[in-house]
């Protein structure tokens, strides 16, 4: 799994509490909205910065384990909840759970937020890189724009209208309510 | 204000002496929900760790001045940092010596009994994981049964009584911790029986054994007289030491009984099951002390520390021994059992010798409570 993330925490070889005591520090230096991966060797730090992330706001993505290294990925909190959608076209979570070959999932989410979890054949351009990359997608195509909770996809929809897509919609609420099935970056 | 270690064995000591003790333990509310320390006189406040980076100023109205104070954590680290934290609000605190694992892996030996010509009977009670284990000694010669993997403690103890280890037997194949069986035979060169049909996948070599064979422990003074016993396991068997004491494995405890799903054959065992809590057990002797291999609740403890009761109280007291109804037994233990216990695959796996976990892994896979049986 290729995960892309704003920044790197070595937390190898130290015990509890040392890695959420550098992941809490680490996490205050970050941007809302970015990623880190925390590289740790202590087994229980799975289940503490889980419960950890979850109590502070932050958003826990996943765990991979290679060699005995665990790499936890974290996203830092952001007020994107609150934030007033502006894209005129919203659509709900139900109807997009079956579509048929005339629309794209478009996953705007950090890579790694959509590593460990995403709709099975949604494409992957996260918001930061969505203007460099909005060639790669199909214009004559109806495009349903995901994030978490629909406020980075409303952004992204707003974008891609300004550049002439003309079948731009937004997911409301998206994958923070997804019931449907979900699949993980090998 | 002083920061001390207070050691599992301190811990144990005031369990036994039901002593107040209040317990602060810093692990994430799961783990502290899935399996603690306990006793009749602790009381608990469950605060993660991750919650007290800031300051403890928040908990100090929630811990009583009139009482020890435990802080526990996985490890021992997290409660170091919070038990300094305390003391620097000049709080009186102690932290668990190597937190829940050192107490995962403490063995409190306890004797059971006087055997006839000059030998000991010892339970080795596991009280952080409810696990029992047993030493017969007899002139100068040591059998183990049921062995956990903290081989050290018991060739110490051996050692101390000025006995060799000449038998280890373990009364089945165990799912819920790892056997020091094949270890400690290693290390001290005694025998190590197994029965057989619960080894019919294992990788190395062990003495196989059979219904009614008789081992003798000790120049023939003690016997050990194995009965077939199957239910918890397809190859579960029980031994009397002594005619006076029956050693019932994983097939019958003090407040309840063997389930048998472990191996994934729970409706095929069913029977087994039955057929020896109700009809095997019902023949022996009604004064037979049981010694189980493991408790699930504190409850279980006798007051001087033993586990074990007479099987003519379990007849009458086992809820599990009184189910008249065959659909019912089967139904109470094939449905709505208890979770399973922490990684009993890879355990049953290790147990047959066909993994070979680091020390490390072998701690982290025995994390938990034991959930052998059902009730």
């Amino acid at each position: 799994m290729n995960i892309k993330t704003d920044q790197t925490l070595d937390a190898k070889g130290l015990a509890c509490p040392m890695p959420i005591v550098k992941a809490k520090k680490a996490i205050k230096e970050l941007a809302s909205g970015q990623v880190i991966k925390i590289e740790a060797t202590d087994k229980g730090s799975t289940a503490d910065m889980k419960a950890w992330a979850e109590k502070t706001g932050n958003q826990y993505l996943g765990t991979t384990e290679d060699h005995d290294v665990l790499s936890h990925y974290i996203r830092k909190s952001s007020d994107e909840d609150t934030q007033e959608k502006q894209h005129p076209n919203v659509v709900d979570n139900e109807s997009i759970e079956s579509l048929d070959e005339n629309a794209v999932i478009l996953d705007v989410r950090e890579s790694a937020e959509y590593a460990f979890g995403h709709i099975p054949g949604a494409i992957s351009i996260p918001l930061s890189d969505l203007d460099e990359r909005m060639g790669e997608i199909d214009d004559t195509k109806n495009i349903y724009v995901v994030c978490r909770t629909g406020n980075r996809s409303d952004m992204a929809s707003q974008k891609l209208a300004a550049r002439g897509f003309d079948h731009v919609y937004n997911v409301v609420p998206g994958m923070s309510e997804w019931s449907g099935e979900t699949k993980k970056s090998k | 204000m002083t920061v001390n270690p207070m050691t599992a064995q301190e811990v144990t000591e005031k369990i036994l002496n039901n002593d107040q003790l209040f317990i602060l333990d810093v692990r994430n509310e799961d783990a502290f929900q899935d399996w603690k320390i306990e006793g009749k006189g602790i009381t608990y406040l469950n605060i993660p760790y991750f919650d007290l980076l800031d300051g403890v100023e928040e908990i100090l109205d929630q811990l009583p001045s009139d009482q020890d104070i435990l802080v526990v954590c996985a490890k021992e680290g997290s409660s170091i940092m919070v038990a300094d934290m305390l003391s620097e609000e000049g709080r009186d605190v102690s932290y668990l010596q190597g937190g829940m694992k050192a107490w995962s892996e403490y063995l409190q030996p306890v004797k059971v009994a006087d055997l006839n010509d000059g030998g000991e009977l010892y339970q080795f009670v596991r009280i952080g994981k409810g696990c029992l284990s047993y030493m017969v000694i007899s002139n100068s010669e040591a059998a183990i049964i049921d062995a956990t993997r903290m081989t050290d403690a018991y060739v110490a103890f051996a050692e101390n009584k000025g006995a060799k280890v000449v038998h280890i037997f373990d009364t089945h194949l165990h799912a819920d911790h790892i056997s020091g069986g094949r270890k400690l035979a290693a290390q001290t060169g005694a025998t190590y029986w197994l029965p057989p049909k619960d080894a019919d996948e294992v990788t190395f070599d062990y003495a196989p054994l059979e219904d009614q064979e008789i081992v003798k422990v000790g120049d023939t003074k003690i016997t050990i007289h194995a009965l077939y016993s199957p239910g918890h396991t397809i190859g579960s068997t029980s031994f009397v030491i002594d005619e006076q004491y029956l050693l019932s494995g994983d097939i019958l405890f003090i407040d309840s009984i063997g389930r048998p799903d472990l191996a994934g054959k729970a409706e095929d065992w069913v029977q087994d099951l039955r057929d020896t809590l109700y009809t095997r057990y019902k023949e022996l002797s009604d004064e037979l002390i049981v010694l189980p291999a493991h408790f699930m609740t504190i409850d279980e403890l006798n007051d001087d520390g033993t586990v074990s009761e007479r099987l003519d109280t379990l007849f009458k007291n086992n809820h599990g021994l009184n189910i008249e109804n065959e659909e019912e037994f089967r139904k109470m233990v094939t449905e709505n059992l208890p979770p399973q216990p922490n990684a009993y695959q890879e355990i049953r796996e290790m147990n047959m010798g066909k993994i070979n976990p680091s020390d490390e892994d072998q701690r982290e896979m025995e994390i938990g409570p034991n959930r052998c049986a059902v009730r």
